[in-house]
């Protein structure tokens, strides 16, 4: 991956868990601009562990002047979200990706309905800079389940295109009623939990929706698991995953260095051959069709782990 | 570097000549003495000094004369350029990888001037000069696109992304190995290469989708590829094939060297960030046989994979027919020398 080193130049909290962070290069460049949806992989140096999170950006994307990403807090999770809101400072220098699109708007599209859940929200913030410019109809639907969580409220457009669901308030959102509404030649993108991607599938499903027209990204964070051991084939060393490490980053620190791209099982750039599987893979990536998945001869380090007695990679 | 522009035709008359100088730096394709499909990626960030891949879009003796030939072509037959609608925002893109890259390569041959949105092009070997808003297509005389590949060598196209697939949705084709952009456009990337032998079986188009679907920003990738043409002429595409296809069969023992052409296509591909979509920029480049054999080591090397090429790929190039009368001519360039690893001459 092609990588920047950039300055931490604002830092907003927009809740109690949400806090935006803006970088800048050091001396001032313009930043490549991207496309919105896209997002870019910050490197953390957390002690003797680096780090590797992706994050979407928030910002205009045609605004070179800086990168803004919105963290929330995660306190259950592995450690990069904490790092970002009690480690990271103003004037901090952080390598980051260039921006890379995993789930960009698709430009054919007669309308855009976006549908957030949560944390979810952050690639749509920069998609409707890019569709207000496009001047393309849209809708978007923010859902969440109190006000609390609704960190990106300020950051949204106040437009009648622009409506907000807050459980709590007795205020559900109704997927049936936002997805029947719809003209032909209206395409829905869906970010949020995975129970939300599902529902928004089925009920499009259900409503005759053509396949082509659902997008969505789910980015997984490595999912922990019992450690276990694999096997490098070319050199014959041995390395152990630990519990809240993913595969990758376990080669990472031994000092091999697997090619990748978004490091949440969706891009495809780390799949590695498998050479000796004897056991189970648990598979947790959207990129390996089930064909691949159940042959057990392909892995994808970035999110997925492995339990039984022997695996060896091509590495 | 001063560049001394070709007056040369590419059709008709055929007056196409490279200069001492253009067969010295010719991309010639082959790395060893026989060849079967790969996918040679390499990531196009320069090269070798005076050669092809040294600048980002390569400007030579040729321009002129090639822009020359494309506006004949676009003339007689509008349909060599096409843009689908959602396809605007990747041309603007285009517009402004080409000419910021080409106005720092060549300063003294492009510049461009630029205020905001408000910009100000200077193309000065072909003599254009123009003020527009970026974004704004309103303000050129044509579409994105088109406006900058009437000025910029090498076919081009311009391929979306989604669904997990790349779709041909806009090109400027008219230097073309025979396909053609008006069959193709609206396909996706098995679809559009569908009529290459092996190479599905060989799972090369898997593995070079996956690649690009992950293309970044900033990294370009090229590769060459290859084809036989008889006659320098650019626009060899299915629409005229009733005008190329019988020179085929011009082709004698006697003006083989002259007549017959390695045709060397230089592809880049390069991730846009506005559309993120795909520029495919197809470069082509000509070179008889009788410039290519005064480069000895070329002159074994061609004579070797052409002699030994699988017959369905001969077919598939469309010079089987000729294959004999071409190997028999080169069989003379070959003394059986050992040739040294690599593209270029010794």
């Amino acid at each position: 991956m092609i990588t920047q080193m950039l300055r931490v130049a604002a830092i907003t909290p927009l809740s109690s868990y949400v806090t935006r962070f803006r970088f800048e290069h050091p001396e001032g460049a313009a930043l490549p601009v991207f496309s919105g949806g896209a997002h870019v992989v910050v490197e953390m140096p957390d002690g003797a562990v680096l780090r590797r999170n992706s994050y979407s950006l928030i910002s205009d994307p045609v605004d070179s002047s800086g990168y803004e990403i919105a963290v929330r807090r995660e306190d259950a999770g592995r450690g990069g979200s904490r790092y970002m809101h009690s480690r990271l400072r103003l004037g901090d220098l952080l390598r980051v990706t260039v921006p890379v699109n995993l789930f960009s708007l698709d430009l054919r599209a007669k309308r855009h309905l976006m549908i957030a859940g949560g944390i979810g929200i952050t690639p749509f913030l920069a998609q409707l800079k890019q569709i207000a410019r496009l001047h393309a109809p849209f809708e978007l639907h923010y859902a969440v389940r109190s006000r609390d969580e609704a960190a990106a409220l300020p950051l949204l457009p106040d437009l009648p295109q622009v409506h907000l669901h807050v459980s709590d308030e007795g205020n559900r959102m109704d997927l049936g009623a936002v997805l029947a509404g719809q003209p032909l030649g209206t395409h829905v993108y869906t970010c949020g939990p995975e129970g939300l991607i599902d529902a928004v599938a089925e009920t499009a499903a259900r409503l005759g929706w053509p396949k082509g027209a659902l997008h969505s990204e789910a980015f997984l964070s490595p999912p922990p698991g019992a450690p276990f051991d694999v096997t490098l084939a070319r050199s014959g060393r041995k390395i152990t995953v630990g519990p809240h490490q993913s595969l990758l980053e376990a080669l990472e620190a031994a000092g091999v260095q697997p090619d990748w791209s978004c490091r949440g099982g969706a891009c495809g750039r780390c799949e590695t051959a498998v050479i000796r599987c004897d056991g189970h893979i648990e598979h947790h990536d959207h990129w390996l069709n089930d064909a691949e998945k159940a042959s057990q001869t392909r892995i994808m380090p970035c999110v997925s782990r492995f339990s039984g007695a022997d695996l060896a990679l091509d590495l | 570097m001063t560049l001394r522009f070709n007056d040369e035709t590419f059709r008709g008359d055929y007056t196409f000549r490279n200069s001492p100088q253009a067969v010295r730096r010719f991309p010639f394709p082959f790395d060893q003495d026989s060849y079967m499909y790969s996918v040679n990626l390499e990531l196009h960030k320069g090269g070798r000094a005076g050669s092809v891949f040294e600048n980002r879009f390569d400007v030579d003796e040729h321009y002129v004369a090639e822009m020359r030939d494309r506006e004949i072509t676009l003339a007689e037959d509008p349909l060599r350029c096409q843009s689908l609608p959602h396809m605007e925002l990747a041309g603007w893109d285009f517009l402004e990888l080409v000419m910021t890259t080409k106005a720092e390569d060549y300063p003294d041959l492009f510049t461009l001037h630029r205020d905001g949105d408000r910009w100000h092009w200077i193309n000065r070997p072909l003599n254009i000069e123009q003020r527009f808003t970026f974004l704004d297509a309103t303000t050129l005389p044509c579409g994105p696109m088109e406006y900058i590949t009437r000025q910029t060598q090498g076919d081009h196209a311009l391929l979306d992304q989604r669904d997990g697939n790349l779709w041909m949705d806009a090109g400027m084709i008219t230097s073309q190995a025979d396909w053609s952009l008006d069959f193709d456009i609206g396909m996706n990337f098995f679809e559009w290469h569908a009529p290459v032998p092996k190479a599905h079986e060989m799972g090369v188009f898997q593995r070079a989708l996956k690649f690009l679907l992950n293309l970044q920003q900033g990294a370009p990738v090229r590769r060459l590829n290859w084809t036989m043409t008889v006659n320098p002429r650019l626009d060899t595409s299915p629409e005229n094939y009733h005008k190329w296809g019988p020179e085929k069969r011009t082709i004698t023992p006697g003006n083989v060297g002259e007549k017959q052409f390695l045709r060397v296509e230089l592809q880049t591909l390069w991730r846009l960030p506005r559309s993120n979509a795909i520029a495919f920029p197809i470069r082509c480049y000509l070179c008889s046989l009788e410039d290519i054999v005064t480069v000895p080591k070329w002159g074994r090397r061609l004579h070797r994979v052409l002699r030994d090429l699988p017959e369905e790929l001969a077919t598939y190039k469309g010079f089987a027919v000729n294959r004999p009368m071409i190997v028999d001519y080169l069989a003379q360039f070959d003394d059986g020398a050992e040739t040294s690893p690599g593209i270029f001459p010794d």
